[in-house]
């Protein structure tokens, strides 16, 4: 009797693809399996979700899952994704996104994407890199990092992008590293059961460029560092600006409730088929 | 019958060892020998020591380690 020796994340993951182009080490296979783990915790039908992408090396996640997928343009997954969402409530919608696609040239849509607080969950596996390009600087390099568009650090302030997307509305915001897999699927899975827009930072290794530039070059250097560096929230809001300093702050930002904008959508169609007049939408400029 | 407990695929291994490293139990051994492809694929030489913990499943990149979920020993018989 042959057995079934493989990975139990394997019946998500098209096989005929294995095994995945990222490089040794690389954290993207390890939000892989957190997401599926989240995904089982969530209680989540497979069938239900869709998975959006757009460029960079995190953005080929969902070339090797056995779901529906999307790859996009560059920076525009979340603006594709309030399409598929809008089209049909039922799916849930997964963005996988990288620093550089979502805070970089992706900056607006993201912004606007928490605004609306659609409901979408969007993973931001931020590498503090572009690592598919040949390792330049991004909005969230950290101030003093090298790289190759650096070669004396890097002289611009990082973006603080959980801070960033709770101020801008998002109502599920959270931060954890890939040294911490169970409390990321935790997240992933508080992510997918929140009603609203879910933003999930997750710091992630790159051996390749980022370690390579900044003295870690093996991944195992840069889990510990990740492992050593950060903090949780509730500690660090206890500390100064100065003691924070290199650290990396992790937990969750944000978990509120608000009115969700495929509902809203939903509930003035349902008026304008019934009433044949959408009742919510009154102009401004109407006298009371 | 079960004479393993824990598979590392080859063809999927990389070699970048995380599991030698994270696991809080130290089951796993870099190996000396180099396979087909060029990966130094780590052994799970303290294989008694497992707890089934689950940790390096999830830390492993490739999806290539199967550890078994908990079973009863009387199964076995």
């Amino acid at each position: 009797m042959v057995e079934n020796r493989e990975n139990r994340f394997m019946k998500y993951l098209r096989k005929d693809r294995l095994p995945h182009i990222f490089c040794a080490g690389c954290g993207n296979g390890i939000i892989m399996n957190t997401f599926f783990n989240g995904m089982e915790l969530a209680e989540v039908d497979f069938d239900q979700v869709v998975m959006v992408s757009g460029i960079g090396c995190s953005s080929r996640i969902p070339g090797y899952v056995k779901c529906d997928s999307l790859h996009t343009t560059h920076g525009r997954p979340i603006s594709f994704a309030t399409g598929i969402k809008l089209a049909n409530p039922e799916n849930e919608v997964v963005v996988f996104t990288g620093d550089g696609d979502a805070a970089a040239i992706g900056g607006n849509h993201l912004i606007h994407g928490a605004r609306r607080n659609i409901n979408i969950t969007v993973i931001c596996i931020n590498n503090n890199i572009y690592g598919m390009t040949g390792g330049q600087i991004s909005p969230t390099s950290p101030q003093g990092s090298y790289g190759s568009t650096a070669p004396y650090g890097a002289l611009e302030r990082p973006f603080n992008l959980s801070e960033m997307v709770k101020a801008a509305g998002a109502t599920y915001v959270a931060r954890w590293t890939t040294a911490q897999p169970v409390q990321l699927s935790n997240a992933i899975k508080k992510a997918l059961k929140n009603k609203g827009f879910s933003f999930i930072e997750v710091i992630s290794q790159c051996p390749t460029y980022f370690g390579r530039k900044n003295r870690m070059r093996s991944p195992i250097e840069m889990l510990k560092w990740m492992k050593e560096e950060s903090i949780v929230k509730r500690r660090a809001d206890k500390l100064s600006a100065k003691e924070l300093e290199g650290k990396i702050i992790v937990g969750e930002f944000q978990n509120k409730e608000e009115p969700e904008f495929s509902d809203k959508v939903c509930q003035l169609l349902e008026a304008q088929c019934t009433t044949g007049k959408p009742s919510s939408t009154r102009s401004a400029y109407e006298g009371d | 019958m079960v004479d393993f407990m824990i598979t590392v695929d080859e063809n999927l291994c990389k070699g970048c060892n995380i599991c030698t490293e994270f696991c809080p139990r130290k089951v796993y051994q870099e190996s000396g020998i180099l396979n087909k492809k060029g990966v130094h694929v780590p052994v799970p030489e303290n294989e008694d020591k497992c707890t089934q913990c689950q940790l390096c499943v999830m830390m492993c990149p490739d999806q290539a380690i199967k550890v078994d979920e908990k079973v009863d020993e009387k199964d076995d018989k």
